[in-house]
């Protein structure tokens, strides 16, 4: 502690290793928030169903998605993303998860939405298996902190079956 | 600064910057701020290093007793052998 110099750094390395600390105290906070998200996705419309020229079965939906993920957010929080994803079983796969739309959710005033949309990606398998399949639509999140640890989870929801023929 | 100014400037430190931390933390808990916590946290660091790295009065008010000029001529400084033998003489 004997001159100017030597001060300032112990001031600043002692000073950063307690912001390392209280950012690590912040991470361990996000443990002790008690979860309720909500989802519900209907398949309101199915646009076309066709077989690719290559051979792929190839699906346009337009989904009804609403949910309800405020109860994710923290004060750590610094973003929520989610995605909808198709999964299904196929001989040739046993699990197929196809990303059908995503999004990101900056804040929770954002987190409670329901609207429409059709499929931001497309639904293409791999084959031709998707003719009377019976899926699941999965709501994915992963929650974003600050700093530290990121959370993911999801809701699975079940009970859709495609068309039985092309249209 | 003198020894004990050096003492307090180091607790000083340490203390105001734990204190200040641990304010910064439950405030931002509390209001669910993330940038409350720093904000309060940067303000913490900019007031302790004004308070504690500048060479303050109130740090040097225990002078430091440096020894009597008597008590140094009794033990001249060893003159380096010129020419002669290298002879080492254990000289004080």
């Amino acid at each position: 502690m004997h001159s100017f110099g030597y001060r300032a750094n112990a001031l600043l390395t002692f000073a950063i290793t307690i912001l390392a600390i209280m950012c690590a105290m912040a991470s361990v906070s996000d443990n002790f928030n008690s979860l309720s998200p909500t989802s519900e996705v209907q398949v309101w419309n199915i646009n076309w169903f066709r077989k690719k020229p290559d051979g792929d079965d190839e699906v346009s939906l337009t989904l009804n998605i609403s949910a309800n993920l405020e109860s994710l957010f923290t004060w750590n929080t610094k973003q929520v993303f989610v995605f909808l994803a198709a999964e299904y079983g196929t001989p040739k796969n046993a699990l197929n998860q196809v990303s059908l739309w995503d999004g990101i959710i900056p804040s929770k005033e954002h987190a409670k939405f329901s609207f429409h949309t059709t499929n931001k990606y497309r639904f293409i398998d791999q084959g031709s298996n998707l003719r009377g399949k019976n899926f699941n639509l999965t709501l994915h999140w992963h929650v974003m902190p600050k700093t530290g640890k990121m959370f993911a989870d999801k809701i699975v929801m079940s009970g859709y079956r495609m068309l039985e023929a092309y249209r | 600064m003198d020894w004990q100014g050096q003492k307090l400037a180091e607790h000083l430190m340490q203390l105001l910057l734990v204190c200040f931390a641990v304010v910064a933390f439950i405030t931002g808990y509390m209001l669910g701020s993330f940038q409350m916590m720093m904000l309060i946290y940067a303000a913490g660091v900019v007031l302790t290093s004004l308070l504690t790295v500048p060479n303050w009065p109130f740090f040097n008010r225990q002078a430091l007793k440096w020894l009597d000029p008597s008590e140094a001529e009794k033990h001249p400084k060893p003159q380096p052998a010129i020419s002669g033998p290298k002879k080492k003489t254990a000289k004080k």
